[in-house]
């Protein structure tokens, strides 16, 4: 009984510190983390493309620079590489403000926190979205290609018919994937002041004292994320490839 | 002095690799030890065993491992039972072992998942076979699907285990001296943060690529099988006509 009434009890402050204006703060958080999430999705993709096609290109310069990039930032803690363009972004910054005069000489620019991490994020993601193409690349029918060849297509007219849209078509799950672990590199970029779900659920616990709420809501709200998109993903891939269900 | 510089850096960010690794090594341990148990749970047929596995598996990998990190670290503190037991407090107010409980529940749940898709990899016919040659379901498991199950299990193993090792750098933020937080401190006090965080990069780097070159050779070693003969690779040979 004495069980009960305390939960009572820890319900109704949970509900009165959301109701204090903590729920608002929250779902403004979940609109960013959201936010930096599609930002580097779509930076993601654009590097990503280039790193395929560079891992896929017939000279060994441009393979070694595609091998490397993905090395190096699959290999790396997020963390630093989120640190590296932030705090390196501020270095580089105040070095070229400086030099030019436009900040006195003990004067610091700053990085824009949104900037650099969704600089950071975005090209951790543009590493596992260059596999995931090259991948579907790869899994594209050789057939194909050899008779948009034989149909005299041009190079460009190959890659806008054939393999763009299969490529498309074929990455969907893989693209689920990145996206899943998007969301949770994104948490990550609380560090640099973007004031996204992970950075809002730390203000609350540490200005309310109620770390074990607002913890707990911040990982209920990033399950919610991370699950509603299973779905959209899963719609996705029926859509993408309705033409290639067997015939019942 | 540039030279110098970097040199320094390095060694210091070096003199903290002992502590990344005894994170790694322990978070890695005890996770191995928990995924076991979790593929057991799971592959034991039970109705519960399955929803307790699927629910653990879906929060642990739907959440981002700091939320994981900080709700057990900040959040579990506040209740007082935890406060005053002499065996969960001692180890929950040390933000060591918050890190490495936190990475062991959470590579739990992918290392599970992995195990039970290798179990499941595992041919039928090599068990049917096993049962058709008497062997008891101890014996089966232990020199078949075992076996042939830690075989599969390897390549997503392996990247698993590097995950971990970047995870580990999540300990600096709360107040670990690990390689990342060692990096972070010269970084404050010399505001040079590209020179040293490619320092630290390149530890980090070093290290995980020794770990899949580790990997890759155990993963080598353990299919003999699959590799072609050394001295017939070289040239291709008339398919028989009996087929």
């Amino acid at each position: 009984m004495e069980f009960l009434n305390d939960f009572k009890d820890q319900v109704s402050t949970a509900y009165e510190l959301l109701a204090a204006g903590w729920g608002v703060q929250l779902l403004w958080g979940i609109a960013w983390t959201l936010a930096v999430t599609v930002v580097s999705m779509l930076i993601g993709a654009m590097l990503g493309s280039l790193v395929a096609a560079a891992k896929l290109s017939h000279r060994g310069g441009l393979r070694f620079i595609g091998e490397s990039y993905t090395t190096v930032f699959r290999g790396e803690p997020e963390l630093l590489i989120i640190y590296l363009f932030y705090y390196g972004g501020t270095q580089v910054l105040t070095g070229v403000a400086r030099s030019t005069g436009s900040i006195g000489s003990t004067d610091i620019l700053n990085m824009p926190s949104f900037l650099g991490g969704v600089l950071a994020v975005g090209i951790i993601s543009g590493a596992y979205q260059a596999e995931v193409f090259r991948g579907s690349f790869l899994a594209i029918h050789r057939g194909e290609l050899e008779a948009a060849r034989a149909y005299g297509m041009s190079a460009w007219l190959r890659f806008r018919l054939v393999i763009v849209p299969q490529v498309l078509r074929l990455a969907v799950p893989g693209l689920g994937n990145v996206w899943q672990l998007t969301i949770k590199d994104s948490a990550l970029i609380s560090v640099t002041g973007v004031a996204e779900l992970m950075l809002t659920a730390n203000k609350a616990a540490r200005s309310t004292h109620h770390s074990l709420l607002f913890y707990t809501v911040a990982g209920i709200l990033y399950l919610v994320m991370t699950s509603v998109s299973t779905p959209i993903f899963e719609k996705a891939e029926r859509y993408t490839s309705r033409s290639f269900t067997r015939p019942k | 002095m540039a030279f110098d510089f970097y040199l320094s850096t390095m060694w210091s960010v070096l003199k903290a690799l002992p502590l990344t690794l005894e994170i790694w090594f322990f978070g890695i341990a005890f996770g191995l030890v928990i995924a076991t148990g979790l593929t057991w749970l799971r592959a034991s047929g039970s109705k519960l065993g399955e929803y307790f596995t699927r629910a653990y598996v879906f929060i642990f990998r739907g959440s981002p491992l700091l939320v994981q990190l900080y709700l057990i670290y900040f959040g579990l503190s506040q209740f007082d039972f935890v406060r005053h037991s002499p065996i969960l407090w001692p180890i929950l107010r040390d933000p060591m072992y918050c890190t490495i409980v936190a990475m062991a529940l959470n590579t739990a749940a992918y290392e599970s998942e992995i195990f039970r898709g290798a179990l499941r990899a595992v041919p039928v016919g090599q068990i049917e076979a096993a049962k058709a040659f008497g062997m008891s379901a101890f014996t089966r498991f232990r020199l078949v699907t075992l076996p042939i199950a830690l075989r599969l299990a390897l390549p997503a193993y392996s990247t698993e285990i590097i995950l971990m090792t970047k995870a580990t750098a999540l300990a600096s933020v709360v107040t670990i001296m690990e390689m990342m937080g060692t990096a972070q401190k010269i970084q404050h006090d010399t505001f040079r943060p590209i020179e040293v965080l490619t320092c630290a990069g390149v530890i980090y780097l070093l290290l995980n690529l020794s770990i899949a070159r580790l990997f890759a050779w155990v993963e080598y070693r353990l299919s003999p099988h699959l590799r072609p003969p050394p001295e017939q690779s070289q040239q291709i040979r008339p398919v028989p006509e009996v087929l």
